[in-house]
């Protein structure tokens, strides 16, 4: 997994709270057999104007031009601003697979719903949590600059803007290090590799009809 | 030393490192992969530049979703064929050992892996299918697992598990003639209820079980699942042994001989102490028919479907009332009374050779009754189906009125082509009858393979004793 140490980057403002995960991805692309695949349909029902299926090219769709992700303003962000309970409604964790598959690379949010916000950590993306009326001063900085772009510094624990704020944040140790380290349980296992391997040999020797 | 359980004996050889709370990095020897549950765990790899850990632990074939009809014209929904066409891709891209869908190995993977020594005692065993507690009866430790831990075993060859509790099921003395390892099992869940095996690994002991035939064996660990239960086991014995030898993947040789002194270790050691033990009486167990929407609504064929009114606890009651409804059954109506639309033969827990002779010697120079619009045999593997085609037993089911159909996991679930009307009522050698199990509005009864043919010829439930 991608390490998260501090990543500046161009920011999304999305000004709505209750952001479910249906809306986030939509239930006919969960018949996908893929992990990958499903930045172009990420808020499919807000970014384009005609329905999607899996089996339709999204580059013949009608983009809503209205959608802040359609606008050149906001092309290439790899930041998510939302407001209140980010994230709830069904536990599909494609809808972290499908804002990573974007490009994002972290939301920040008054608040996120408990199953999106635990999924987040097994993908690399960072759920961040600022108080509501610091993400409100992002939104309201991010309509009046032309690129409005932020640093999260994960090890420092803040997120500044380029007008000068800055907001320190809490995070788990335990969730800090696994992000910055680019772990995920996969990753967490690893670590013990040399164990893995330690009891292999041992079991080829006491057991070698187990390996080919 | 303390004495141990046959689980705790597979556990503790299998723990890379204890986590000290309870749970431990547990080492993998075997991963079963099919087209459903592994496409999402490939691509997790991929997402994540990971390889597999080690490619020769994988075994791969195609059985959900794969047609029982003529396969050179390929599968026609396309979301079937996704699936298996994702599998083969996968398994080419990382150098997977796997059955394709055209290969005479191909079957159910509960099939084949025992069939090819893929599965052998000692094991950890896992794949992406709770019916994987069917490789327990090898006295291996085998259990189902979700699509992130078929990722995790796939690069780590390990999971991180949590001990379960030892739980023992003794079947005491010889069982009646005609009885089979279905009935046995079906018995045992209506004893214990479909929760009674919760957070437990059963361990299926005692006379019964010890005279029962690996294929035997491996339908009562089959349905551990339904009785709650992620994992059954059976202690290896000689007819274990015997079983695995001279298989495509079981040790020759030298190895061999190291194997089978391990192997004979494999049974819970004299004074182990069990969690929960639960007794049935062998002599006591009648041919099975499940009545209702789940395998614990069960009853001998000789009984009567239950009445809600005689129930005083009313969840039970209700639950009695809404089963009732689904199935189109009456209260206090004989189980030899209900008549029945179809017949399925196969699935992980009965379609194996031995099943396949049982209901062919039931079928023999007899026809299917009228009323029974369609009957199907699905043998569990290429190589099961080549092998009764060799003893002629083809011909029986298709004299009888049978169709004759190629491996997979068929009307089981019908993922493919193979399913049930709705109202319909089929006799089905399966393990679930869930509401909706067989194709959406159609009625499960679960028996063994000669009481599927049996009910077949008379298109109702009967005793086979009395045949
Ligand atoms: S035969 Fe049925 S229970 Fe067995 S693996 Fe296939 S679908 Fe699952």
């Amino acid at each position: 997994m991608q390490p998260f140490t501090i990543v500046t980057g161009r920011v999304a403002p999305l000004d709505r709270a209750n952001v479910d995960t249906d809306a986030i991805i939509p239930k006919q692309y969960l018949k996908s057999i893929k992990k990958t695949g499903f930045g172009p349909f990420l808020f499919d029902d807000w970014r384009y104007l005609d329905k999607g299926d899996l089996d339709i090219d999204p580059a013949t769709r009608r983009k809503n031009p209205e959608f802040v992700l359609n606008g050149p303003k906001h092309a290439g962000s790899t930041i998510l601003i939302a407001r209140e309970n980010f994230g709830c409604g069904s536990s599909r964790e494609h809808a972290v697979w499908a804002l990573s598959d974007y490009g994002f690379r972290a939301v920040i949010a008054p608040g996120f719903a408990d199953i999106f916000f635990n999924n987040s950590f097994k993908n690399g993306f960072f759920p961040l949590a600022l108080r509501a009326d610091e993400v409100d001063a992002l939104f309201k900085e991010s309509a009046t600059s032309a690129d409005f772009q932020l640093t999260i510094d994960l090890p420092a624990q803040t997120v500044s803007t380029p007008a000068g704020l800055k907001f320190a944040f809490e995070i788990d140790p335990f969730r800090k290090d696994c992000l910055i380290r680019g772990l995920d349980e996969i990753g967490l296992t690893l670590q013990h590799a040399d164990a893995i391997r330690a009891y292999e040999s041992r079991r080829r020797d006491t057991a070698p009809w187990l390996f080919a | 030393m303390a004495a141990k359980t046959l689980y705790d004996k597979l556990w503790d050889a299998h723990v890379v490192n204890d986590n000290g709370d309870g749970s431990a990095l547990i080492y993998i020897d075997r991963q079963l992969l099919h087209e459903v549950t592994s496409p999402q765990a490939f691509d997790g790899l991929r997402l994540a530049k990971r390889q597999p850990w080690r490619l020769d632990a994988n075994l791969a074939v195609a059985d959900h979703n794969v047609p029982t009809t003529d396969r050179s014209v390929g599968i026609e929904d396309p979301i079937s064929r996704a699936q298996v066409d994702a599998l083969d891709a996968n398994c080419d891209e990382y150098g997977i050992t796997e059955f394709k869908m055209n290969d005479a190995r191909q079957g159910i993977v509960h099939v084949i892996g025992p069939e090819q020594g893929a599965t052998l005692p000692g094991m950890t065993v896992v794949c992406g299918d709770s019916h994987t507690s069917t490789h327990g009866a090898f006295g291996a430790l085998a259990f189902g697992i979700g699509t992130s831990e078929v990722e995790h075993a796939l690069a780590t060859q390990t999971l991180v598990l949590k001990k379960s509790k030892n739980m023992r099921v003794t079947v005491r003395g010889k069982v009646a003639p005609g009885i089979t390892a279905k009935d046995i099992v079906l018995a045992i869940i209506g004893r214990i209820g479909t929760a009674g095996g919760n957070g437990h690994t059963i361990e299926f002991a005692g006379e019964a079980i010890a005279d029962l035939s690996m294929e035997g064996r491996m339908t009562v660990c089959n349905m551990a699942i339904e009785a709650g239960a992620r994992a059954g086991l059976v202690a290896v014995d000689a007819t274990t042994i015997a079983y695995v030898q001279n298989r495509p993947f079981s040790p020759k040789g030298e190895s061999l001989a190291k194997a089978i002194a391990w192997w004979n270790t494999l049974h819970s050691d004299e004074a182990a102490v069990f969690d929960r033990e639960v007794e049935l009486d062998a002599a006591s167990i009648q041919p099975q028919v499940t009545w209702g929407t789940s395998p614990e609504m069960v009853l001998p064929v000789d009984g009567r479907v239950p009445n809600p009114a005689r129930e005083a606890d009313p969840v039970r009651r209700n639950s009695i009332e809404r089963a009732l409804q689904y199935m189109g059954v009456t209260a206090d109506q004989p189980i030899t009374e209900i008549a029945i639309d179809k017949v399925f033969i196969g699935s992980c827990t009965n379609s194996r050779i031995e099943d396949l002779r049982a209901a062919a010697s039931v079928l023999r120079g007899k026809r299917i009754a009228g009323n029974v619009k369609l009957a199907l045999a699905v043998p569990g593997s290429g190589l099961v189906k080549r092998q009764a085609e060799s003893e002629g037993l083809d011909q029986v089911f298709i004299d009888a009125g049978f169709e004759w159909r190629e491996p997979g996991c068929s009307m089981c679930l019908g993922m493919n082509a193979d399913q049930l009307q709705p109202g319909e009522r089929c006799a089905s050698t399966s393990n679930r009858n869930f509401e909706g199990r067989q194709g959406a509005g159609g009625r499960t009864h679960l028996v063994s393979p000669a009481m599927a043919a049996a009910a077949a010829v008379a298109g109702r439930f009967v005793d086979i004793r009395s045949l």
